[in-house]
């Protein structure tokens, strides 16, 4: 008899809805859906995708712990042998659902859980320590290199195989170190190593220096009632039609704003280019996003010092770490030199 | 975005729904928001309402941005 997998996908993957529909609740329905499918052709017999569980995005992660709990008990009922979450790509509250769901899989139900991601994605950071994450590339589009990885290292555990190194099993490495014998000693090796670094050709370092980029807090504010504080935003939320064309996802640059004149966003003035989450209520009250109108107020009560003319924004939406940061980087030389004394960033 | 911002110098709070996302990515002054798609606001409420929840919220955050911190805090109320 084959082996039992449930598998877990959001509502975009189900074929529910887009992002109008990430407020679904968990479902489960029997057999494969969407992605399961190439995913059952991949684990040729060894095992079966016998039931699917459908949850929103938003709806797990604004809920994580209710969403936990009711699809922990979808997973018990089917008693699988394993459990596949995803994969991801880029998508940053799905990646976060399905690393939560799976470790949860894993440590609450003792059934091994794998996952599938891009490398940038925020859950990879977060569960790549406590799960195997297959590595993918940042869209669907990489389908189908992603299914074949993932159907191999279920195989492999299901039959409760050696799992090889990340590069050998195609998953995002965990920090964990094995012994093994080398064929030569490690004088030799890392002498070997640094020829090949002088000479400019390529050489694979055995222990990759941990990446802790951290910055330490900035000291508070002072006196907040002569600060002057700048709105920055990742909800992408700009003014009417977007004139600088923002891409909804994946962005390639941000934008600079006049709000001098602004006391209030409204529908008739801004809008929001983000593509990753429902834009009907950033769209109706900008506000709910970039609190123009709050700041206002406050600056008139003399609360603030003063709202800085300008805001920054840009699309959250699968853009890239390195192209934020070069954003961020440009603009907040920007900011410094305009006297700003603090930022409220709002992020979606 | 919000690590450069610190990174040069200026200190920011970062307001979001998903905060687990953003003690990843390295936010030192965190504020939790409402919702994904409404972050500062609550369609289900009238429009004063809804105004005094965001105001609420900026609050907190201007008030994040004056405590000393040391590393990544959230402000939960």
């Amino acid at each position: 008899m084959s082996k039992k997998i449930v598998h877990y996908i959001n509502q975009f993957f189900a074929g529910v809805g887009g992002e109008e529909k990430a407020d679904i609740k968990p479902e489960v329905r029997e057999g494969v859906i969407g992605p399961g499918m190439a995913l059952n052709t991949a684990l040729k017999g060894e095992a079966e995708i016998v039931a699917t569980i459908i949850c929103g995005d938003s709806y797990f992660n604004e809920n994580l712990e209710e969403a936990k709990a009711t699809i922990l008990e979808m997973v018990k009922k089917y008693n699988p042998d394993l459990f596949i979450a995803g994969p991801a790509f880029n998508a940053g509250r799905y990646g976060v659902a399905c690393g939560t769901i799976a470790t949860a899989v894993k440590e609450e139900l003792n059934i091994p859980a794998i996952t599938g991601m891009y490398i940038e994605n925020p859950g990879a950071d977060m569960f790549k320590k406590s799960l195997y994450i297959i590595e993918t590339g940042n869209s669907a589009a990489a389908m189908r290199t992603a299914v074949p990885a993932m159907a191999k290292l279920a195989i492999k555990m299901m039959k409760g195989e050696e799992i090889g190194s990340p590069a050998e099993d195609n998953y995002i490495p965990r920090g964990i170190r094995r012994n093994y014998f080398a064929d030569e000693r490690g004088s030799k090796r890392a002498v070997n190593m640094l020829m090949k670094k002088l000479k400019g050709e390529e050489y694979v370092t055995e222990y990759p220096m941990p990446d802790f980029d951290r910055v330490e807090p900035n000291p508070a504010v002072k006196d907040i009632t002569k600060a002057n504080i700048a709105l920055v935003t990742s909800g992408g939320i700009v003014p009417k039609h977007n004139p600088d064309r923002i891409e909804s996802s994946s962005a390639s640059k941000y934008g600079k704003y006049d709000i001098a004149n602004f006391a209030d966003l409204t529908e008739a003035d801004h809008e929001t280019a983000h593509g990753g989450y429902d834009p009907v209520y950033a769209n109706i009250d900008p506000d709910r996003v970039l609190p123009v109108d709050v700041l206002r107020d406050l600056e008139k009560e003399g609360a603030i010092g003063k709202l800085h003319r300008y805001f920054y924004t840009t699309v959250g939406n699968g853009t890239s770490v390195a192209n934020s940061k070069a954003f961020a980087a440009e603009f907040a030389k920007e900011l410094k030199a305009d006297g700003v004394d603090a930022v409220i960033l709002t992020s979606t | 975005m919000v690590k450069e911002i610190e990174r040069a110098g200026i200190p920011v709070v970062h307001i979001c729904t998903v905060v687990p996302i953003s003690l990843t990515v390295g936010a030192n002054r965190i504020v939790p928001a409402v919702a994904i798609p409404h972050p500062l606001g609550n369609p289900a409420l009238d429009a004063n309402e809804e105004k005094n929840l965001r105001r609420k919220i900026v609050l907190k955050s201007l008030k994040a941005l004056t405590a000393e911190v040391e590393g990544q805090t959230v402000f939960e109320d």
